[in-house]
């Protein structure tokens, strides 16, 4: 081996090295830009007028975000109040019972739905509610979206279960304490970081999905509470006002994308200091 | 003269076709402490865990046989009353790690639902806690979390949360195995006291503490009780042949 | 536990309420009476608790079975009408009731497998870059949180910025080129897809290159290697499956994804001729036709590929997440 031979490849191995870092911090250039232009497009839209008001129909300057606002709270809260009861149980489930054929078809069925395109759901939830009731809801949109947090709860509920050592639930069950209580009492405490942090990352995860919502709750440019109309959301306003041609409505669009963006990563992060810090020492 | 707390006929347990209690009969006194010995993989804690019937928990588990507590069949109870009145302590401290030191105490009312007026429950943990020896030491960080106590102090505040419930029999399965030595001796000690109100069955795999804490002793051998005795007279004047190699330290 | 055994739980709660309590005070033996009538009615709960964890263990199960049996109901009209001639049908005219999958299929492949090609090296680096060069340090931890946040962005949000920024720019390379600048198409929707899907094969790959063991690293240090040797002939090959698996994941994600590429694809109906010829995928013909589809067959043409798109995805999914599995218990 010839001296020069070696610092060829020390060479490569350095332009290599290079090379992969160079790559990975480019990763991050498309996520600062979007960030910045969509803080640089929506900060000057925001206002208190534009939160509490209506979108004014087009040719009218001026209009607000406050109907999907609300849309989107309403819909998420209750698609939350369904899947997480659900979900949280589910993963008990799956975590007591390692070996049941059940638990294999369960689990698997979990694994597949994580990887439903997000638009087949929304033709779904299209044909088991919005056919049957007669019209697009909010109900429908909540239902589509609860079906695509479950799997997010149920695996990290599923996960941070089956860390808890099984002492912890020898110890309850030596105390004469009956099952659910041991599961509610003990467990699902105990490992109620990991649970809500899958329960966060569910919902930053759904409340910006589009796609589900399509043919669910469709949309309403007036204010609206009611479950069963239909009902606007900030994705959806998103949509329909960014692909419209005028640009009082993609004004709008930039100052929901903002309060979105800003929704969806401050949850995310959040999720990530917080549940650090509520774990419980075992 | 001395009453029967606790009779097995017949006991048999298995994990699947794994036959690993063979047809054990015993019959243990009331306030006594039985020492339970025996070499690794004999059967002693699955038989320990039969009498509370936490044998079950592990899937695949059955049991065959009885086991009279107070001349009631516990396999024809709920599980739940048998664990009510027959208290256990694991080879490892478990303290409930999402609960404070006084909540540790009474997790067995507070875990299930049972509401107790404040008074008492403070009566409760004072007196479990200084039955076990440990209400001096934590009486002053009863808030804190029961897991930030040193290994001896969690097992007995282990025993001192087994204790609140008021049983009549306290299982422990190797419970100083994971401590050293000062807090094994403070726990040893603990069982000379807890004797008078309770009934201990102790499985050890520790000689000499098995001469020093218990009345009597049975030695379990490949499934099967082989002898039964009196702690002195097992250890000076064994029987059969399996127990004097054990005791000898011929095989472990 | 069956109704038998519970009325032989009462029998014995009864006798255990009466019989047991014997030295124990009177004060204590109220309590513990109370204590037992309490515990009668937790074994009811208990039994309840345990059968309504079964049911949602069902629950999950009949909610896949259920997707699936509705995508099929639903497309059987279209799946009568038109045959599997469908999905190699060429064109797509609904006026006509000329009704053709190609075009969508397609699409879905180019723009897919062409965001696949854009994202892998950057996930394959960063996935090097924190498994193996720098697996700690505040820089790689905050390199790793950002490109999770990737993941977090809602794909209607990259939809509209890359109408806004990205468009331009590709029509200003269109215009370059001399095809002809419209700036949406194939092209600008593989960019963004290409972005929305490195974190998925990043956190992967970089999971699977952290459980190399090291002894064989350090065999190939010891020998004299380099490290960019070491990643070459010891990491790659050990990881490639794993690697392998997350590019599935990511190509699953690619397929599904709806509104992003629905902004930017410029939905014409007709065969994209190039990677700048705007185009429809199986996703984005869904989001756009579905509520306007007025015909039962136009409708479930739109169902049937949907149900495509289930079948593909999850197909794709089970294989990447059975080769991670296998991966794991090696
Ligand atoms: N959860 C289980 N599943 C299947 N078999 C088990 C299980 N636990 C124990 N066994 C088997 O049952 C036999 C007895 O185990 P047990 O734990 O009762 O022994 P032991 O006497 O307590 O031993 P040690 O002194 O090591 O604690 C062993 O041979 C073991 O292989
Ligand atoms: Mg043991």
């Amino acid at each position: 081996m010839t001296p020069s031979n070696i610092k060829y490849r020390i060479g490569k191995s350095r332009g290599f090295q290079v090379l992969t870092i160079t790559l990975a911090f480019a990763c991050v250039i498309p996520l600062l830009a979007i960030l910045g232009f969509i803080i640089e497009a929506g900060i000057t839209k925001i206002n208190w007028h534009f939160l509490v008001n209506v979108p004014k129909p087009v040719g009218e300057t001026g209009g607000g975000i406050a109907n999907a606002l609300l849309g989107t709270l309403i819909i998420i809260l209750v698609a939350a109040l369904i899947a997480i009861p659900i979900g949280i149980l589910c993963g008990v489930y799956l975590s007591e019972n390692k070996k049941s054929r059940l638990a294999y078809w369960s689990r698997l069925c979990v694994d597949i739905l994580q990887g439903v395109p997000s638009i087949v759901v929304g033709i779904v939830a299209y044909f088991w509610l919005v056919k049957p009731l007669g019209g697009f809801s909010a109900l429908s949109g909540s239902v589509a979206l609860a079906i695509m947090m479950l799997p997010i709860v149920i695996r990290s509920t599923e996960e941070t279960l089956k860390l808890l050592p099984d002492t912890l639930k020898e110890a309850a069950f030596a105390l004469g304490m009956p099952f659910h209580r041991v599961i509610l009492k003990v467990i699902i405490p105990c490992g109620i970081s990991g649970i809500l942090s899958g329960v966060m990352l569910s919902i930053a995860r759904v409340a910006g999905e589009t796609a589900p919502l399509l043919f669910t709750a469709f949309g309403n440019p007036y204010l609206s509470a009611n479950l069963t109309k239909p009902m606007q959301s900030l994705p959806l306003l998103i949509f329909n006002y960014a692909t419209s041609p005028y640009n009082d409505w993609h004004d709008l669009a930039w100052g929901a994308s903002l309060i979105l963006l800003v929704f969806v990563l401050m949850l995310n992060i959040f999720t990530k200091l917080i549940t650090r810090k509520w774990k419980v020492q075992l | 003269m001395e009453s029967t707390i606790i009779k097995s006929i017949d006991y048999n347990a298995y994990f699947g076709d794994n036959h690993v209690v063979k047809n054990v009969n015993i019959e243990i006194p009331k306030n006594h402490v039985i020492a339970v010995m025996g070499p690794s993989g004999c059967g002693k804690t699955t038989f320990l865990r039969g009498i509370n019937r936490m044998h079950e928990l592990i899937p695949n588990a059955t049991a065959k046989g009885k086991i009279l507590l107070n001349n009631e069949d516990v396999m024809e109870m709920h599980p739940i009353f048998v664990r009510l009145k027959i208290g256990m302590v694991f080879q490892r401290p478990n303290p409930f790690p999402n609960l404070s030191i006084y909540d540790n105490v009474i997790a067995g009312y507070k875990l299930n639902g049972i509401k107790l007026p404040k008074a008492e429950k403070d009566q409760i943990v004072e007196e479990s806690l200084t039955k076990v020896a440990l209400w001096k030491e934590v009486k002053d960080s009863l808030t804190k979390k029961g897991s930030f106590l040193s290994g001896g102090q969690q097992q007995r505040l282990c025993i001192a949360r087994a204790v609140a419930m008021q049983p009549e029999v306290l299982l422990f399965d190797e419970p100083t195995s994971a401590l050293d030595p000062i807090s094994t001796s403070t726990v040893e000690e603990l069982f000379h006291e807890l004797k008078k109100n309770y009934t201990l069955i102790i499985v050890t795999h520790n000689m000499q503490q098995a001469a020093r804490v218990s009345d009597r002793t049975a030695f379990f051998y490949v499934g099967e009780l082989v002898e039964y005795d009196d702690t002195k007279r097992m250890f000076t004047n064994p029987r059969d042949i399996r127990t004097q190699n054990y005791i000898t330290g011929r095989f472990s | 536990m069956d109704t038998s055994s519970m009325d032989k739980d009462l029998i014995t709660l009864s006798n255990a309420s009466l019989g047991v309590i014997s030295p124990v005070k009177t004060a204590d033996s109220l309590k513990i009476r109370q204590r037992l009538r309490r515990s009668y009615r937790q074994i009811k709960t208990e039994n309840v608790f345990r059968r309504v964890l079964v049911l949602m263990g069902w629950v999950m199960v009949v909610l896949v079975l259920g997707i699936l049996f509705t995508l099929v109901l639903e497309s059987v009209p279209s799946i009568r009408a038109l045959g599997a001639g469908y999905l190699w049908g060429k064109t797509w005219d609904p006026v006509q009731d000329v009704y053709g999958a190609y075009p969508f299929l397609l699409g879905t492949l180019l723009t897919s497998f062409l965001a696949l090609i854009i994202s892998i090296p950057f996930s394959i680096a960063v996935a090097i870059f924190l498994g193996e060069y720098y697996p700690e340090g505040w820089l790689p931890n905050l390199l790793k949180n950002t490109v999770e946040l990737i993941a977090a962005v809602p794909s209607v949000i990259y939809g509209f910025w890359g109408l806004a920024v990205l468009v331009p720019i590709v029509r200003g390379w269109e215009t370059k080129l001399g095809v002809q600048p419209v700036g949406v198409g194939i092209l600008s929707s593989s960019l963004i897809l290409a972005v929305m899907i490195i974190p998925y094969a990043a956190s992967l790959g970089r999971s699977m290159i952290q459980m190399v063991p090291s002894p064989l690293k350090e065999a190939a240090y010891s020998l004299g290697a380099t490290r960019w040797e070491v990643i070459r002939s010891v990491i790659i090959p050990y990881t490639k499956s794993g690697l392998f698996a997350g590019i599935l994941l990511s190509l699953g994600r690619a397929l599904g994804e709806t509104m992003a590429v629905t902004m930017v694809i410029g939905n014409t109906s007709i065969i994209p001729k190039n990677i700048f010829s705007p185009g429809n995928t199986m996703a984005s013909v869904i989001a756009n036709e579905f509520t306007e589809a007025d015909k039962p067959v136009y409708l479930s043409a739109l169902i049937e590929l949907g149900l495509v798109l289930f079948l593909v995805t999850v197909v794709i999914n089970m294989i990447g997440k059975r080769v991670i599995s296998r991966f794991t218990n090696e």
